[in-house]
């Protein structure tokens, strides 16, 4: 189990630092950073000044390492815009984005787990076919036209629920269920999928034989069993919808970290954005790393091979 | 379509079927599939056929006659001049959306054309070899799986400047993951086999190897994939138009569309309702014809 978190945890570095060397390569995507920081009509002089005050004379190399280093100590960087630090704008505005996720993943599991052991149970039958419709429909639905068909008859048409902001709970229905419904299809799938070889082995099998009630053998043999590989999908999904609130905090105008991402690309500010991918990246190596190790205590054989 | 594959376990037909008839009676039998083709073929055939079905140009503006609603509204100003009605700058909202199709479905299949390459290249090579190889592309899906694909996208476009070729460009080089992931495992499984062991054993080159025996025993996968990646694509496409960041205006994308219209919700809510429906039917309809055709050619791969 050592060997296996370090040999993991060795790749999670490398792909980071990989990931920090794309992100950081954003500012020449341009050209040349300096005369795009100094604006139209700027004098060669004053480009130069940009040039050395940013530090965009020296080898690129160089700038990498001095970046990397002091975005390990927490320093992402000055935005542009802002004038203020990147990291602090971030981890304020990280919780609300936290909050979110954490909501459509619970909306997205409640719904689909459900689903799957019921679709599961009886295969092919009405209600099976019904959750699999639901699965192809809600893959195809795109996110935002959604978010914004609930706000026409939640919002407009009916006044159920607030459609900005983010002052009471109410303001989270919407948008939970707007960026957690496109993971509900994978978790459904992986649920009765899951489910389905479980309930088909000899340890089922035995346990029905001692007449256990059909409810315990369901949930407490076959659905722990069943729900591993949807803890480690749920988790790499997290990271992918924190990348995806972007869309759906642009809607509702929620106040987080998405938000702030869309807000620094109209602004073209760069450090910010470059912050922004870095973080989100990060987040979600950490993630898939976690869920790789809790998969690896859960299945001794993923460990051993 | 690759026919080997087609062995069905049991059949009712008493005469021996040939494989090409099987195939047939499963496509026609397949509701998914049908339904999907069907809908795709109708999309397709709109965006084709754009300049002559249209009831107007996409482009022109008449501010007199903004924001008619289509016809199945109870009002005053609805006209068969313009079915669907008219935008906020009085450009026909049918014509829109049968050009809009073109972007979309260019783009789709751009996107998917660029990133299949790169997928497969890099799946087949790592399936291929393994080893060494395999672990460096593994390196790679990891890294580009890392990075969240709208934010990079969004910030990469509005760095370059946005255009048609940029979009397809930049989705492109990010959604080839899956292809990669999927053709890996797909050369692994032919690999293995013996008529490629015999090519090997017959001193076939590497390039001939793959390209004559792996690349044909894995066009099945390459199609599902395709199709979902066309999908993927067509989304995200719509996505970065509704932020702004993707085709720009004047341009009929769907996105774009609901975009400009999102204003316009209270009293115009059909402006997002009709481009919205489009979108939903294209990808859906890809995406049932892409599990058809899994279903369709690897029957024993069902559920």
């Amino acid at each position: 189990m050592f060997y296996y978190a370090l040999k993991r945890l060795g790749v999670a570095v490398l792909v980071a630092v990989t990931v920090s060397i794309l992100s950081f390569s954003m500012v020449y995507l341009s050209g040349d950073p300096a005369v795009a920081l100094a604006g139209e009509g700027a004098s060669n002089e004053d480009i130069e000044n940009v040039r050395r005050i940013y530090g965009f004379d020296q080898p690129i190399i160089f700038q990498y390492g001095n970046w990397l280093l002091q975005a390990v100590q927490g320093n992402l960087g000055h935005s542009n815009y802002l004038k203020s630090p990147v990291a602090s704008v971030i981890f304020e505005r990280l919780p609300t984005t936290m909050l979110l996720g954490a909501c459509s993943l619970a909306f997205a599991l409640l719904l689909a787990i459900p689903l799957g052991v019921v679709a599961a149970i009886r295969p092919n039958s009405i209600i099976d076919r019904i959750a699999l419709s639901i699965a192809v429909v809600g893959q195809a639905m795109p996110s935002f036209w959604f978010a914004l068909t609930m706000i026409l008859w939640l919002g407009i048409n009916w006044r159920l629920l607030p459609i900005t902001g983010t002052e009471s709970w109410m303001n989270f229905i919407m948008p939970s269920v707007a960026l957690g419904y496109y993971l509900t299809p994978a978790v459904m799938r992986l649920t009765r999928a899951g489910m389905l070889e479980v309930l088909s082995s000899d340890y089922i099998r035995t346990a029905r034989a001692k007449g256990l009630r059909p409810m315990t053998v369901l949930f407490k043999h076959a659905l722990r069993n069943a729900i591993i590989p949807v803890v480690s999908l749920a988790a790499v999904q997290f990271g992918f919808m924190l990348g995806g609130s972007i869309v759906i905090e642009t809607i509702f105008a929620i106040n987080g970290l998405g938000y702030l991402a869309w807000e620094s690309i109209l602004r073209a500010d760069v450090p910010m954005m470059q912050a922004i991918v870095l973080v989100l990246s990060v987040f979600y190596i950490l993630l898939t790393f976690l869920a790789d190790m809790l998969n690896a205590f859960l299945d001794p054989r993923i460990r051993v091979a | 379509m690759n026919t080997n594959t087609a062995k069905p376990k049991d059949t009712t037909i008493a005469a021996e079927p040939t494989p090409g008839s099987l195939m047939r009676k499963r496509i026609f039998t397949h509701w998914g599939f049908m339904i999907g083709a069907f809908v795709l073929i109708v999309i397709i055939l709109m965006a084709l056929l754009a300049p002559y079905i249209s009831p107007g140009d996409p482009f022109d503006q008449v501010l007199s006659r903004k924001l008619i609603p289509p016809i199945w509204h109870d009002s005053a100003k609805v006209t068969w001049e313009h079915p669907l009605g008219t935008d906020k700058l009085g450009r026909d909202y049918m014509t829109r959306l049968f050009y809009g199709a073109r972007i979309s479905l260019l783009i789709g299949f751009g996107a998917m054309l660029i990133s299949g390459i790169i997928g497969t290249a890099l799946g087949v090579l790592a399936g291929y070899y393994g080893g060494r190889v395999d672990m460096v592309v593994n390196f790679i899906i990891t890294t580009r799986l890392s990075l969240p694909v709208v934010l990079v996208a969004l910030a990469v476009v509005s760095i370059v400047g946005s255009s048609l070729n940029v979009v397809i460009w930049v989705l492109g080089l990010l959604i080839w993951d899956r292809f990669a992931v999927v053709m890996r495992s797909a050369t692994q499984q032919v690999r293995a086999l013996d008529f490629v062991t015999s090519a090997q054993a017959l001193g076939c080159s590497t390039p001939r190897i793959l390209l004559t025996e792996i690349m044909p025993n894995i066009t099945n996968q390459f199609v599902v994939i395709a199709t979902l990646e066309m999908a993927h694509a067509i989304l995200l496409e719509a996505t970065l138009s509704f932020l702004g960041l993707g085709v720009q205006p004047p341009e009929p994308s769907w996105g774009l569309m609901i975009s400009e219209a999102k204003g316009m919700i209270f009293f115009d809510p059909w402006l997002i309702t009709i481009p919205g429906l489009a979108l939903f039917a294209l990808v859906l309809s890809i995406n049932l014809l892409g599990d058809g055709i899994r279903d369709v050619t690897a029957p024993e791969n069902r559920n």
